[in-house]
């Protein structure tokens, strides 16, 4: 038995303590928002935030998490979560859509971090996360949309 | 990515497709409860247009069902789009969603059957959408006519709003529905006036936006059905072996592993969960027979492929007497191209949910050719057709992955769930590393180029000898080769729309035992590099500037000339060198109608790659349905482009891949995106599509560019192998 908290509830899984949190988070709790790209941490598909920091869920055994606390994007919340989903509609960030929670969770830990980030803290922080549809004007565009909507506050 | 050959005027799809479009309208009448049972929607959602596209919900939600496959270029919003517009509904009421599976109701012109590719989705159904929408129109304001007992010619409909002002009345669709539904269909609807457009041309929200925003969009690995299990398969490591025997005791003893089992692809691990099904594959031990399977390595290959060229067995293009105009040039250029197997490699991979229920089939996933794949399952399971539904969802990118000719994913899985020979629920999902050992790569390709200069440096003569395999012949899109020739190995350079009078373009199909497919943009990966660079270098060689050069052989041609001034002008282009450790480069090719020219600035990077600074692009897609869209698709194309140019390649020794995973097969990543500038050209020619043609110009653009950083022409892709020896 693993116990530990996703977005603000309480689990306890009884899995092989070897399994991915991706798969926890997929096949055991059914929040499928978090994917599959590589199993490898090379594409950042499955970001989640592990207190309050990004985390590859593909790599991070469950057993390894005991007692942590997991937001996926299904609970991502706050006035950063607000602004970067917000940006990424209103400038279309997304063509096929599947690597865009990755994208954005990491996008949220940067903006919490550095709330007026350059182009090279965005390329450095959202190196991890590969776009096949090649986003990447666009993630840049909304990033610095929403860091500029949060300082108007 | 790509499957028919719309666009080429000669082929015979291209035929089909104008003897189908003719006759809309009368043709596809069919009974609208069949459609409500079919899509199994509630029976308060009326299906308001007899062709199968529109429904209109009590809320007045309009769905629009979309005959192509959402995998990114945007088909869901742009098809919506045309509906909304004839239909006169308010943006906001408008919903989209993936038809099912059913070739009589949603064939894809080009092809005769159900299915996406070849940048078709918008040139395909530009009249048949906005036909729907005004069809949907009619039979609204016919109901309200009725209704009201007035004339329908006194009727408006104005975002979303059914008015008959002299009476002061007015109507939701809502409202409407059910009435319009059982309206007689108009015989023709008329269509407005592209002056009257009031969405087309602008920059609507994607409809898809929020959904993919916001972690809720599903995709196939998101189907959850009860009691389903995750079912990997062990594949084998030679394209083409068989299991011979396996030993599972191993494989059975993972918790959560439910069964393991025979198909003929390999052999088909049962388990709750994807994790559990993963550890039992790797602990199986399976003898597979090997006998006749590819043994050569690429080297090997590209041996082979040098032989072959020499002797073509098609002709292209063949205009003037080439042999004579390179016999008698003042100087003769050559060149050898090493284009490499590429992965498609969709962030998603391949999956599909499907269950068997009581002799009925029901699947989920994103399916790109339900036209192949319907009756590929039904046969797999012995079922009539009308048994077996496909449902269509998102797909995480396609690339041309998902284009499957003989509908290969969808066999694997419905065999996977015959061999449990009992009503159940599976979803087959494929690991990173069987993606990219799974074959389908864009193809292995050696151009050989000669071109010839006179005195002046003016091109007199090119001749371009391809040697590529084909994926077309002795598969069932035979019908697509031309006079037994493949198109598609040489399109892009059998058309070179320059004004050089002797041209020749010859092919060599090769046989290799490795499974290729369409990638974005198919032929045009390579030929557009090739003709590109090429004549690059015969213009550098004749003394004459990239840009002008082009246009003075383009005096033909004002869309591939629109297409490079507009460029130019974006870069305000003054030549290649520009100085501070910069060059530009330049390319300009036709794909699939649409004409896109790219300059390229490019520095030295650290690593000794090229690093691509900025990327200017004009594209020339006739009407823009939707202007951000296009550019949308431009920049993630030149993304795309790029990342093969630069990392990409699938070697294999002895017949085996040697890459497995994105650490080896590198995807490019945000601090290698160049910045993006997107003009598109205003047209009022007929729409082209965009999701594939920003491809080919990129290769060519950036490699110009570092011929002129550095004086080194980089003909081997990818740039890293070159930079490494």
């Amino acid at each position: 038995m693993t116990a530990f908290s996703v977005n603000g509830r309480k689990v306890e899984v009884d899995v092989d303590p070897d399994t991915p949190l991706l798969w926890v988070l997929r096949d055991e709790l059914q929040l499928i928002g978090t994917k599959y790209g590589c199993g490898v941490a090379q594409c950042g598909a499955c970001t989640v935030h592990l207190n309050g920091l990004p985390r590859r869920a593909c790599v991070t055994p469950v057993s390894s998490i005991e007692g942590g606390e997991i937001v996926t994007i299904e609970g991502l919340e706050g006035k950063e979560a607000d602004a970067v989903k917000s940006a990424w509609v209103g400038l279309n960030v997304p063509q096929c859509g599947y690597c865009q929670s990755g994208q954005i969770m990491s996008a949220v830990s940067l903006l919490t971090e550095i709330p007026s980030p350059s182009d090279a803290d965005i390329d450095h922080a959202m190196t991890g996360n590969v776009c096949r549809c090649a986003t990447y004007v666009r993630i840049r565009a909304a990033i610095q949309r929403a860091a500029a909507d949060l300082k108007k506050g | 990515m790509r499957f028919g050959n719309l666009g080429t005027p000669r082929s015979a799809s291209r035929r089909h497709f104008l003897r189908v479009s003719g006759g809309l309208g009368i043709g596809l009448i069919v009974n609208i409860g069949f459609l409500e049972a079919a899509y199994g929607q509630s029976p308060a959602v009326k299906t308001v247009d007899p062709t199968g596209f529109v429904k209109i919900a009590p809320d007045s939600t309009v769905t629009v069902l979309s005959k192509h496959l959402e995998m990114g270029q945007g088909p869901y919003t742009g098809l919506a789009t045309l509906v909304a517009e004839e239909l006169d509904a308010d943006w906001a009421q408008i919903r989209a969603e993936g038809a099912p599976a059913n070739d009589a109701l949603y064939k894809n012109f080009a092809f005769g059957a159900q299915g996406t590719g070849g940048s078709t989705s918008i040139a395909n159904s530009y009249e048949q959408m906005r036909k729907a929408g005004a069809t949907a129109r009619a039979m609204l304001v016919s109901a309200a006519a009725q209704q009201w007992q007035v004339p329908s010619e006194e009727i408006t409909v104005a975002k979303g709003v059914v008015r008959h002002a002299k009476s002061s009345r007015q109507a939701s669709f809502g409202e409407l529905a059910e009435a319009a539904a059982a309206q007689p269909a108009p015989g023709d609807v008329k269509l407005k006036d592209p002056r009257d457009f009031v969405l087309i041309g602008k920059n609507l929200q994607r409809l898809d936006a929020s959904s993919k925003s916001t972690g809720h969009a599903t995709f196939t690995i998101d189907v959850h059905r009860p009691d389903a299990l995750t079912v990997l398969v062990a594949h084998p490591p030679r394209f083409g072996a068989k299991a011979v025997s396996f030993d599972d005791a191993a494989a059975r003893r993972v918790r959560g592993v439910v069964d393991v089992r025979s198909i003929p692809q390999g052999v088909a691990v049962y388990a709750k969960g994807f994790w559990a099904a993963q550890k039992a594959r790797d602990a199986l031990r399976v003898q597979w027979d090997e006998a006749g399977t590819e043994r050569r390595g690429t080297q090997e290959l590209i041996a082979a492929f040098r032989a072959g060229i020499g002797q073509p067995d098609g002709i292209a293009t063949n205009k003037g007497d080439t042999g004579r105009a390179l016999a008698t040039a003042a100087k003769v250029v050559e060149a050898e191209y090493i284009f490499p197997y590429l992965a498609h490699s969709p962030l998603e991979t391949l999956d599909c949910a499907i269950e068997i229920k009581n002799g009925a089939c029901e699947a989920w996933y994103g399916c790109q050719f339900p036209g192949i794949d319907h009756p590929v399952i039904a046969g797999v399971l012995g079922l009539p057709k009308e048994k077996v539904k496909i449902n269509v969802l998102y797909a995480g990118g396609s690339f041309g992955r998902r284009a499957q000719i003989f509908g290969e994913l969808a066999a694997e899985a419905a065999q996977a769930l015959k061999a449990l020979g009992r009503d159940a629920s599976i979803k087959l999902v494929w690991t990173r590393e069987d993606d990219i050992r799974g074959g389908s790569y864009r193809p292995l390709v050696l151009h050989r180029l000669r071109g010839g200069l006179d005195k002046a440096g003016n091109i007199t003569a090119l001749e371009d000898a391809v040697a590529a395999q084909s994926f077309l012949k002795g598969t069932p899109l035979e019908a697509m080769l031309v006079d037994g020739r493949d198109p598609l190995v040489t399109e892009g350079a059998s058309d070179l729309p320059y004004a050089i009078p002797n041209l020749r373009v010859v092919e060599r199909v090769m046989q290799v035992g490795v499974p290729v497919l369409s990638w974005r943009s198919v032929g045009h990966t390579h030929t557009a590099y090739a003709t590109e660079t090429f004549i690059d270098e015969l213009l550098a060689s004749g003394g004459k500037d990239p840009v002008a050069g082009r246009l003075a052989l383009l005096k033909g041609e004002p869309r591939y000339a629109g297409v490079l001034r507009a460029a130019a002008k974006l870069a305000d282009w003054k030549g290649a060198k520009v100085g501070a450790g910069r060059a530009r480069g330049v390319a300009v090719h036709k794909a699939f109608d649409t004409y896109v020219a790219q300059i390229a600035e490019v520095s030295r990077g650290s690593d000794g790659m090229p690093k691509v600074e900025k990327v200017w692009c004009a594209v020339d897609c006739g009407v823009a349905v939707n202007p951000d869209n296009v550019k949308s698709q431009m920049e993630g194309a030149i993304g795309f482009g790029l990342s093969a140019i630069l990392f990409d390649e699938i070697t294999l020794e002895a017949g085996q891949v040697m890459q497995s995973n994105f650490h080896d097969y590198r995807m490019l990543r945000i601090n290698e995106m160049p910045h993006v500038e997107v003009t598109v050209v205003s047209s009022k020619e007929k729409p082209t599509g965009v999701g594939e043609p920003g491809v080919p110009p990129i290769g060519p653009a950036v490699a110009n560019a570092w011929r002129a950083l550095t004086g080194q022409s980089v003909r081997h892709l990818p740039f890293s192998r070159v930079l490494s020896t």
